[in-house]
């Protein structure tokens, strides 16, 4: 996108776009239902475990899985750690100030980490190798690197993809009770693939994968995290606005029914594959 | 989420750990206006909940830029004190604390005439004294007493309760033991007069009819602190009345 990002959108385009969007338009021509262009690839970085460049317009996003021998958490002994982190970097938009996290990228993580640890896309209980003594650490990090709205869908499809091929190092016990760390890798034990799908509230239409244009109108928006069975494993609602019950649904119905096409764009779980 | 391993959460007779029935709601008791140099206050407890909430405003934005030039700016903060929970919680802003922040703001602001007041911030403070689950909501129920108490004009109050998810059964206002060992934490706010919801969130799995359930059940049992929010804020009144015709005696 080379025109100039605006962090307040001019009135006359916001006039435009609730008008059109009365008669049933969106700004880029697409269907209520309808996702912007979704691409998906992985292994994008050698050094990482297991990486994924998303992009779903304009918007892209890149996630890479690092694992780390460490010791577990005192109250889950037996499991090992999902850590998720993600940061809006100033490359990624204008509306993005260099510095620490700030509460956007904190929710973005907290939100791709409660569907992960919803849905068990990692099998934590898996990762003790001995347990109250040594566990995986999973780290997901999450960087989106241009910003064109719905950071939220493509940072899942980037954390889930990536998780999914991601390899760790096999890891044996010596007779002396030491760790040893295998040449061999195998793929990460993974449980579910959930999928995040957002719903913006814009007047009263409800609209999916809103586009940044979308966001800066949006009265609110929506977000669920879809398992494999249909369950719903991660709800948020952000935006100033506000959501009737029937609108909730309305956005949760939509959420399911696009749900399978999206998780379609993600490769394989490493457990389907034989 | 620690899944059916843990502690038993319902007994043979369908009743919770602490005795109550699925859809029953803890004790709940507000008061408005208890800390005097804040604009509006409130005070809640919700079973072993305790939480103030401090509104000062509207007033002028520090620094400047960030004011709004067609809105009131709304500030935050929520925060659990150190001795609030089992473990001593470090005093610094965790995660969890900076995203329930957001959430709370964005659950409060549908209700304000942000519009009214432009070039204006105000500030709303949380302070949980004691935590015993579903504190972001009990927060938001106590905060919007308080912004009810300073005078800020609104559309309508907010309430919220949890639906929690234990043994398999939707549960409403779930304490801290069925947060833990549960399956599912479904945080709802509404406008109560207004039906909307300004606030939901999950974590755990739910199925399509849970949700549809939850919010069902969430609507009723903030039908009832609804009322409780509106005694408050009339006791508060009937209070100053008191002391005004009192101190009238005395002349």
């Amino acid at each position: 996108m080379s025109e100039r990002v605006h962090t307040v959108i001019p009135a006359p385009r916001r006039e435009a776009i609730l008008s059109m969007l009365k008669r049933g338009e969106r700004v880029d021509g697409r269907r209520a239902d309808e996702y912007r262009e979704v691409r998906v690839e992985t292994g994008v970085v050698g050094n990482a475990e297991g990486s994924a460049r998303v992009s779903i317009g304009h918007t892209k996003v890149i996630a890479g899985v690092k694992a780390s021998l460490g010791s577990p958490f005192p109250d889950t002994p037996d499991k090992g750690i999902q850590i998720v982190y993600a940061e809006l970097i100033p490359m990624a938009s204008p509306i993005f100030e260099p510095g620490p996290p700030d509460e956007n990228d904190v929710e973005l993580a907290r939100v791709i980490d409660r569907g992960l640890r919803s849905s068990s896309t990692i099998k934590l209980e898996e990762l003790a190798l001995v347990p109250g003594k040594h566990v995986w650490r999973i780290y997901i990090d999450i960087y989106p690197i241009d910003h064109d709205g719905n950071l939220m869908d493509a940072s899942g499809l980037a954390a889930v993809a990536a998780l999914l091929t991601s390899k760790i190092p096999k890891v044996s016990i010596s007779s002396n009770g030491n760790l040893v760390m295998e040449e061999e890798r195998v793929p990460l034990p993974i449980g579910d693939a959930p999928v995040f799908v957002t719903i913006a509230k814009i007047g009263d239409a409800l609209v999916v994968d809103p586009c940044y244009e979308e966001e800066l109108v949006m009265d609110a928006r929506i977000t669920f995290a879809i398992d494999k069975e249909d369950n719903v494993c991660a709800i948020q609602k952000g935006g100033r606005g506000s959501f009737s019950a029937d609108e909730v649904v309305k956005a949760l119905d939509l959420a399911l029914s696009l749900a399978p096409e999206l998780r379609s764009k993600l490769p394989p779980s490493p457990s389907d594959s034989h | 989420m620690g899944g059916a391993e843990g502690i038993k959460l319902l007994d043979e007779e369908g009743r919770r750990l602490d005795g109550r029935a699925l859809n029953e709601l803890r004790k709940c008791r507000i008061e408005a206006g208890v800390l005097k140099n804040a604009n509006g206050s409130a005070y809640i407890e919700l079973g072993r909940n305790k939480i103030l909430v401090a509104v000062y405003g509207p007033r002028e934005v520090h620094p400047r830029h960030e004011a709004l030039p067609d809105r009131m700016l709304l500030r935050c903060k929520y925060s659990m004190l150190p001795f609030s929970v089992p473990d001593r919680k470090n005093p610094a802003p965790s995660r969890r604390e900076v995203e329930l922040s957001k959430v709370i703001r964005e659950a409060l602001e549908p209700a304000i005439f942000l519009e009214e007041y432009p070039r204006t911030t105000v500030d709303v403070y949380i302070e949980v004294i004691e935590a015993d689950g579903s504190t972001r909501v009990a927060s938001i129920t106590a905060a919007s007493v308080a912004l009810a108490d300073a005078g800020i004009p609104m559309r309508d109050l907010v309430a919220g309760v949890s639906v929690g998810k234990i043994e398999g059964k939707l549960a409403i206002d779930i304490n801290g033991i069925e947060d833990q060992y549960g399956e599912g934490d479904m945080p709802i706010a509404m406008m109560p007069r207004l039906g909307e919801i300004t606030l939901i969130q999950a974590d755990g799995r739910f199925t399509r009819d849970e949700v549809v359930q939850a919010l069902q059940m969430a609507r009723e049992a903030i039908a009832k602190l609804y009322e409780e929010q509106k005694r408050a804020l009339k006791e508060k009144y009937s209070r100053i009345l008191e002391e005004v015709e009192g101190s009238e005696v005395m002349r």
